[in-house]
């Protein structure tokens, strides 16, 4: 439980982040069909992604049991992956009883028609408001994602690198959520340039969160 | 046999031809595959193009053929030996054209090479794939006579041997006539090797003919021993560095060896600090930039140097025609590795060359003793033979098809033609054909994507010209880990900004270091300032408590060979007098305390230390084997309720601590085999070193790029997603055919299941153990390593000393 500009916050070890208050759950850079994208370019990786990101969006949904879901931008992984969705994973998608919010990312600016919900740029929630990319300038309440922020610590010679949440109790950069996705690390100029003073990297952990002072 | 002009070269040099020469000769003539098996300095190198050579020069002078090529596994090596047959063709003048192509050949030479290759080609196994790869490979090899594979005991039980295999496989197609000379140092069994010249045929394994060279002048093998103290663990021989000084003062040039980078850079640093006469005394390892590296072989070659502290980086090939001392320092690891080793003293088969070993701990001394015996009786270590690896006949098929559209049941029967895959069964050549072609997936989603076509003749064709541009960029199975360049700067300046390249250092040790961390890199002690991009930024320090790099402790695992002969040597009592006394006291006073295990037993100790209960055990197996075995046990403990909390592995023993005492488990079910079984394959799914193989693997078999044109990714964005790739695979389709080939890789190598399986087979019912009231003497190098796995580097020295003392002090009382 941290607390972003007045709202709590529930950070999820699964990379999802739950506001009780709201009944809210926020999923970050979900990148459906990030697999099949590769295939067109002749790399043939798993194609079990979507499926596996579903499976732990409905993890999610079932400990928490929102009546709202916001999908923070990029959660397709081009423009043509909703298309390449097959049935069922469209039927998961729908499976899941909330009302939805997608803001727009930069991999789907346009999120297809068939999802249903809003579409949305921008969206607020009580003292947050929730964008794909996070604004450079000082920014009270912003949940966004778009960075793919990952933390690492090391102790007894053995390093662990892990995706996290980044907060300074003012804002917020959420975890990707999608199962193959990449990271960033905090220590980058441009998650750690987002914060004036110290800040935690909120580590996900098997069946915790950890946080890490930065 | 050896035409005049030969013979009079021969006489011209005051050499006589060495009967080994005569005899390739002779077997060329009968155009027989051959193996040479010969010692360093015996004239390998010459015997193996002495028939292509004579062949060349009586050939009529028209329309110029690649007629020899020559492969070696090391680049230097085939830049080497192409200036060496520089003298001979000259000195006969012959109209013989010699050439070598390596990766750092230019690419304008490289392309005139395909088009007008020289008589003899010198190159390496990568660069044959890239070549039969190109659709003008059946014009360039149609003329091909003679394939030299030098250094082979090196390649043929690799990655790259199984590469090199499919490479003369596709050669034997292009060019059905040729001749296979293989060069071998000195091996136990030849039979591999001669079978790996041969094209199989699916019956008995064919091999070549085979010639060995009368040996030369047997080694001159001492082992530095101090009387008064041998250190109890560690890998720094620090106390033995003015013996190593006065080796060097004694020799023309030395050439001390280490086994890995970090003992490499604290050696170099050590002998600095008593080299009072300035002798010149360099640095020579695989990290270092490439630049540096050269300025050190220069000085080499010219006798500029009086010692080279390296790694294995020297163990192969190249000439170093003034060294005249070996040096290795730490253990030897096996006995072939031993003798390669010594063979870089002297080029001069008829004088003895001289090493000096230098054991850095008690094991150590039994190791190099056990070494020293085995490499005078001229036994040798045996290698377990791996078969072909899945992911390099990926990269093979794929390659195949950037030559020219292939058909299914020809490659097949031309794949199991070269030797590592003659047991390939066909259900796995077309799952590998399936991966390659789809990605293999049961879900079959990428159909509409395929990279390989059926063309109406049924055959499989490139779907996109784009796929052979990639794939000659991410042709080779040599996976660096991922590396970090490593950039000097004046003080004072931001992190970030120019600086000189030191050289690279790899990613996962950068990671763990936060800015203002020391380590030694290049033999000078750096601060570490800060990474940004691809860069790690440093400056000169004068902190004497630097922190030493730790690449991974050994590379090498102890040979099973060797580690039978050190077993066996405890075991003796008679044969400890020739040990140096504290070693001899150590054995005694553990004889006394608990038990010396008799051959083919493993000893398994317990006692409390501490207010923990210990259990240590001596299997002589290997860290990794070692490891492995301490994942499988822990969890059998806990599942036993004795809650195990961890464990060390070193090349001897594994010690396993735990809350509760251990002596009332039944040992015999605890080691027992079925734990290779489930235990096994839930601990593979969360190791890390497995997702390194599976990286490694994903790369070679083309599922991940090492590298996009035009931009290089970086190996942290490779390392990250490999890891999510392989949990997703793991889940949903456990028999993927990469799976399986990684498998098949951990279990052949980096996790030494195959050799963890023969011992608990081997110590079935063989287990003594026993229960102490505290630590014995053997046990007491696997404790000093778990306070060095559990203190922090920045602690003060004398804490550990301290508690060093204390356990030894312990362990040796004799009340």
């Amino acid at each position: 439980m941290i607390d972003v500009n007045g709202e709590t916050l529930l950070l999820d070890p699964c990379g999802a982040a739950f506001l009780p208050a709201h009944g809210t759950l926020v999923f970050s850079d979900l990148h459906f069909e990030k697999g099949s994208a590769y295939a067109r370019g002749g790399q043939f990786l798993p194609p079990y992604d979507t499926h596996a990101t579903l499976r732990a969006m409905q993890g999610a949904v079932a400990r928490h049991r929102p009546v709202r879901i916001i999908a923070l931008g990029d959660t397709f992984h081009d423009e043509g992956a909703a298309d390449r969705m097959d049935d069922s994973a469209r039927a998961l998608l729908a499976a899941m009883p909330a009302d939805w919010i997608w803001i727009a990312g930069n991999h789907d600016p346009s999120p297809p028609a068939w999802m249903g919900g809003t579409v949305a740029e921008e969206y607020r929630l009580g003292g947050l408001i929730f964008r794909h990319e996070p604004q450079v300038m000082f920014q009270p309440g912003e949940v966004a994602g778009h960075l793919h922020p990952c933390a690492s610590v090391s102790k007894w010679g053995r390093g662990v690198r892990r995706r996290c949440f980044v907060s300074d109790g003012l804002r917020l950069v959420m975890p990707s959520f999608g199962a193959y996705t990449g990271g960033l690390d905090v220590g980058d100029v441009a998650i750690a340039g987002l914060f004036a003073g110290p800040f935690h990297a909120y580590m996900l952990g098997r069946a915790r969160v950890y946080a890490i002072a930065r | 046999m050896l035409p005049p002009l030969f013979q009079d070269w021969f006489a011209r040099r005051g050499w006589q031809p060495r009967d080994h020469q005569l005899a390739l000769l002779d077997h060329a003539a009968g155009g027989r595959n051959v193996l040479l098996v010969a010692p360093t300095g015996g004239g390998k190198t010459l015997a193996g193009f002495l028939p292509s050579l004579v062949e060349l020069a009586q050939r009529p002078r028209q329309g110029r053929r690649l007629h020899t090529l020559y492969i070696s596994p090391l680049k230097a090596l085939a830049v080497d030996v192409a200036r060496n047959l520089e003298a001979p063709v000259a000195e006969m003048g012959l109209a013989v054209k010699v050439e070598a192509r390596t990766g750092d050949t230019p690419a304008a030479r490289r392309q005139r090479q395909r088009h007008a290759p020289p008589d003899i080609l010198l190159t390496t196994p990568e660069q044959l794939a890239l070549l039969v790869a190109h659709p003008c490979a059946d014009r360039l090899f149609a003329g091909l006579k003679t394939v030299v594979l030098d250094e082979l005991h090196a390649l043929y039980n690799s990655k790259r041997g199984d590469l090199l295999a499919l490479g003369l496989a596709r050669l034997s197609t292009l060019a059905p006539g040729h001749r296979r000379v293989g060069l071998s140092a000195t091996v136990k069994d030849p039979a591999p090797l001669r079978r790996y010249l041969m094209t199989q045929t699916g019956g008995d394994d064919a091999l070549s003919d085979l010639v060995i060279a009368k040996g030369g002048a047997a080694p001159d093998i001492a082992i530095s021993a101090s009387e008064s103290h041998v250190p109890w663990s560690g890998h720094l021989a620090r106390h033995a560095m003015a013996d190593v000084m006065a080796a060097i003062h004694a020799s023309r040039t030395a050439l001390v060896f280490v086994n890995t980078r970090s003992q490499a850079e604290r050696t170099f640093q050590e002998l600095w600090t008593i080299n009072d006469d300035n002798l010149p005394i360099a640095l020579h390892h695989g990290s270092l930039a490439p630049e540096q590296r050269r300025k050190v072989e220069a000085a080499m070659t010219r006798g500029d140097l009086r010692a080279a502290v390296c790694t294995s980086t020297l163990d192969l090939g190249i000439d170093w025609g003034a060294v005249d001392r070996v040096i290795c320092i730490g253990a030897p690891k096996g006995a072939a590795r031993l003798v390669q080793r010594i063979g870089r003293a002297n080029h001069r088969l008829d004088e003895s060359s001289a090493a000096l070993l230098v054991p850095a701990n008690r094991f150590e001394v039994l190791e190099c003793h056990a070494a020293r015996d085995a490499v005078l009786a001229g036994e040798l270590d045996g290698e377990r033979l791996k078969t072909g690896a899945l992911d390099v006949l990926a990269q093979h098929v794929l390659g195949t098809a950037v030559a020219a559209p292939f058909d299914a049941d020809a490659l097949f029967a031309e794949v199991r033609g070269a030797a590592p895959y003659a047991r390939l069964a066909r259900p796995d050549f077309d799952a590998v054909v399936d991966f390659v072609a789809t990605g293999g997936y049961a879900l079959r989603r990428y159909d509409r994507y395929a990279r390989l076509r059926k063309t109406p003749e049924g055959k499989y064709r490139l779907a996109h010209p784009r796929i052979a541009q990639d794939w000659r960029l991410n042709a080779g199975v040599i996976v660096e880990d991922p590396m970090v360049d490593i950039r000097l700067q004046s003080r004072g300046r931001p992190a970030g900004s120019g600086g000189r390249r030191l050289g690279q250092l790899e990613e996962y040790f950068i990671e763990q270091l936060a800015p203002g961390d020391t380590f030694v890199f290049a033999g000078d002690v750096l601060r570490f300032e800060g990474l940004r991009e691809d860069a790690a930024y440093v400056t000169r320090t004068t902190d004497p408590q630097a922190q030493i790099p730790s690449y991974n402790g050994g590379k090498f695992p102890l040979s099973t060979f060797l580690a039978q002969r050190v077993r066996e040597m405890v075991s003796r009592p008679q044969s400890w007098s020739d040990l140096p006394e504290p070693v001899h006291e150590w054995l005694r006073i553990q004889e006394w305390r608990s038990v010396i295990p008799k051959p083919g037993q493993l000893l398994v100790e317990t006692f409390p230390r501490a207010k923990r209960h210990y259990l240590v055990c001596y299997p002589f197996e290997g860290r990794l084997a070692h490891q492995t075995l301490g994942m499988l046990l822990t969890r059998r403990l806990e599942r036993l309720k004795l809650h195990p909390i961890g464990f060390v592995a070193n090349e001897y023993a594994l010690a396993i601590w735990a809350a509760h005492d251990m002596s009332g488990a039944d040992m015999d079910a605890l080691f027992d085999e079925d734990m290779l079984g489930d235990d096994l394959d839930a601990w593979l799914a969360e190791s890390n070193l497995y997702k390194r193989t599976f990286r490694n693997c994903a790369i070679i078999a083309g599922l991940i790029q090492r590298r996009f044109p035009g931009k290089e990714k970086s190996g942290r964005q490779v390392t990250f997603s490999s890891d999510l790739i392989y949990d997703v695979l793991r889940e949903h389709e456990p028999d993927h055919v990469l799976l399986r080939a990684t498998y098949a890789d951990a279990g052949e190598g980096l996790l030494d299941i195959a050799r963890l399986g023969d011992m608990l087979a081997r110590v079935r019912k063989r287990i003594v153990t026993r229960r102490l009231e505290r630590v014995s003497p053997l046990a007491v190098p696997a404790l000093l390593e778990i306070s060095r796995e559990m203190v922090a580097g920045a602690v003060d020295e004398a804490i550990l000393r301290e508690s060093e003392d204390a356990l030894v002090r312990d362990a040796m009382r004799v009340d």
